[in-house]
């Protein structure tokens, strides 16, 4: 049988300068906002006005930049919790989940325990969050350790899992004595964060002081401890791993309690901030955006802030565009989507050379 | 107890109708799976097929062109990840999660936009178009006791989704396609070395399979929401579609009764007498995802052989590497 060679040849490149890396990251988003214009074109809008009503409608004024950090707070540090698990190539698409089992938690001691002191309250309320979201992380993890169970469709379930215990107890137990629509009381003054000023902003609630710490630390975590280290190794052969005498289960256990707890900070913040109660939608997807952020950001804890804080302006921009020009604001998600498939396409010029036949044969 | 036959009656009648979206699914999935290729995207295509298929229906009114126009919407999302993960060799997880965000994205754009225009906010199908999908009655067959009714009185996307397993059961084990399709799937280098074109095997069965979710997503927004459009028409039932997969072990006749189990599940609250049973609804809801956890948990710890994920799967194939 004979096979006819194939006239293009793909070969592995190492050449690309860090910097032309970005470059090319760069133009992909840029191609990707074009083919989001189109996509406005085509239904009749002037996609140049329409970017600009975003930009405007994120930026604006002080007033609407401190509603896009509000947005970043929650993202960024989402992406951070995430980027843990992903460095260790742990699939954890399940911090929606572990967003709301944080909020269940810390709100449990805003509704029953709003006697303790503001700041024995908060703290209490934070540590909740975090404990219940990394304990909601670590059962996906422990079967994955034990049994090899699929943590990406585990970690999903569990998410649907934990937004139906929500409802539960909307329509049950938390429910609101009065008014006839089932929704959960707001929280009393005790538990709702304080807010501080933001340079330039005015006042914002505790977070983002929460959020720049926690970019420091993973930082730190990552490049400087050993546990850090251990996650890498893990992450790129769990197999090299084990040889080195790593506790390989143990690691994949407290790195996804780390992981998910600091997604169910998420929540916690969430409830006693912005939200002042607890919703369905305290999660609101950002546990899946987080996914595009980490990636985009390259598992990079100051790029996954950067990128959290683009992609903020993105959702600010779409309820914006939705006020002035009538566009859906799910405009944010399509975006989304094609900026992520613009950049995954990308990466494989950076990596790869494609050569015509001849040049291999020479 | 006669009520009690008609309610069960009832009961299963309901589980099939919930059961064909997430068959459609699940075959689509063990189609891109047996290729090599973990497509996570399911329920974006499932979205994408929803809305492509509601707004040809709403507006051209045909039956054919809806249909079409679903699997097409679907196939074009699996196009998307096909293009990227089988040429561009981008992460099989990322991408899939991308596509669910985007298909998520476009559909409940382009319904609400589809709403926004509408004369009186809302947006339906006309009664001929529903017609079209509505139960229909096989001659003879349907007059039959209990099974009649139960198994003959179904639409035509049912009888199809059907057919579409036992088709794809017989491809799979009998076809000298199917054949090497699995070795694809098993073993790409190998493949490659016996001559099969790895590539154009997996693009097609990618698309295909981003029909047949397409397929199950105009189901969705046909028939289980009866025409009418809503934001967030899937609501997960994409992802069940993934776990199936495994509860089936990547075999489509198991595909179809899986699904059946897993409809079952989730319209179980509509039936189960209150004063029998009284739990609080929500627990109802969650019940298919708990029980897929645990079938997830439980088929890993049984792990057998022969009744694994092909092999490559998850993981690109590049010629040069080998």
């Amino acid at each position: 049988m004979r096979r006819t060679l194939p006239q293009m040849h793909i070969v592995q490149r190492s050449d690309i300068k860090p910097l032309n890396a970005w470059g090319y990251r760069l133009l992909a988003v840029l191609f990707a906002l074009s083919m989001g214009g189109l996509f406005l074109l085509i239904l009749g809008y002037n996609p140049f006005d329409v970017y600009a009503t975003m930009l405007r409608g994120a930026l604006g004024s002080a007033g609407m930049q401190k509603e896009t950090l509000k947005l970043t707070i929650p993202l960024a540090l989402t992406a951070l919790g995430i980027l843990l698990a992903f460095k260790m190539k742990f699939w954890n698409i399940g911090a929606e989940g572990q967003i709301a089992a944080g909020a269940i938690a810390a709100s449990y001691f805003a509704y029953f325990h709003a006697d303790l002191p503001k700041t024995v309250l908060l703290l209490t309320m934070a540590a909740a969050g975090f404990v219940a979201g990394g304990f909601w992380g670590l059962i996906p993890a422990w079967f994955k350790t034990r049994f090899g169970t699929n943590e990406t469709l585990f970690t999903l379930m569990l998410n649907y899992i934990i937004y139906y215990f929500i409802t539960y107890l909307r329509e049950g137990p938390w429910r609101e004595s009065v008014g006839g629509f089932a929704a959960m009381p707001r929280f009393p003054k005790q538990a709702r964060l304080p807010e501080i000023p933001f340079p330039f902003v005015g006042n914002l609630h505790l977070g983002w002081v929460v959020l720049l710490v926690m970019m420091v630390l993973v930082f730190i975590y990552l490049r400087y401890t050993k546990q850090g280290y251990e996650i890498t190794v893990v992450g790129e052969n769990e197999r090299t791993a084990r040889y080195a005498g790593m506790p390989v289960k143990r690691i994949i256990l407290r790195t996804m309690f780390l992981s998910a707890g600091i997604a169910g900070l998420v929540g916690m913040l969430q409830v006693s901030g912005p939200d002042r109660q607890l919703t369905d939608s305290v999660g609101g997807g950002r546990g899946f955006t987080a996914i595009s952020i980490v990636w985009l950001a390259r598992l990079s804890p100051f790029g996954s802030v950067a990128v959290a804080f683009l992609f903020a302006i993105l959702q600010k921009g779409s309820s914006m565009m939705q006020t002035e020009y009538r566009i859906p604001a799910s405009m944010s998600d399509i975006l989304q989507g094609i900026i992520l498939f613009c950049v995954l396409g990308a990466e494989f010029f950076l990596q790869y050379r494609i050569l015509k036949r001849k040049e291999v044969a020479a | 107890m006669n009520g009690f036959m008609d309610q069960l009656t009832a009961f299963l009648y309901a589980a099939i109708l919930a059961s064909v979206p997430l068959l459609y699914g699940t075959l689509g999935e063990i189609l891109s799976q047996k290729a090599g290729n973990l497509n996570l995207g399911v329920e974006g295509m499932m979205y994408l097929g929803a809305v492509a298929g509601f707004l040809a229906g709403y507006h051209t009114n045909s039956l054919v062109l809806t249909l079409l126009l679903g699997m097409a919407a679907g196939a074009f999302g699996a196009a998307i990840y096909a293009l990227l993960t089988v040429a561009l060799k981008a992460n099989q997880n990322v991408t899939g999660l991308t596509l669910t965000i985007f298909g998520t994205g476009i559909a409940n754009f382009l319904g609400e936009q589809a709403k926004l225009n509408a004369p009186m906010g809302t947006v339906f199908l006309s009664n001929e178009l529903k017609a079209l999908l509505s139960p229909i009655r096989v001659a003879g067959l349907s007059d039959l006791p209990f099974i009649g009714p139960l198994l003959f009185h179904h639409s035509i996307l049912t009888y199809l989704a059907i057919l579409c397993g036992i088709g794809m059961s017989l491809y799979l084990k009998r076809s000298h396609l199917g054949m090497n399709l699995r070795a694809v799937g098993e073993n790409p280098a190998a493949a490659d070395a016996m001559g099969i074109p790895v590539n154009l095997y997996k693009y097609v069965h990618i698309l295909v399979s981003g029909a047949l979710s397409g397929l199950g997503g105009v189901y969705i927004s046909m028939v289980t929401a009866s025409g009418n459009w809503q934001p967030n028409i899937i609501s997960g039932q994409g992802w069940i579609a993934i776990a199936l997969v495994i509860f089936a072990s990547w075999k489509p006749l198991r595909a179809i009764l899986g699904s059946l189990v897993f409809g079952a599940l989730s319209v179980l609250r509509l039936y189960i007498p209150k004063d029998l049973i009284d739990i609080p609804s929500a627990f109802f809801s969650m019940l298919p995802f708990v029980v897929t956890s645990l079938v997830l948990v439980i088929s890993s710890i049984r792990m057998k052989r022969e009744n694994q994920q092909p092999a490559s799967c998850g993981i690109n194939y590049f010629r040069e590497e080998r």
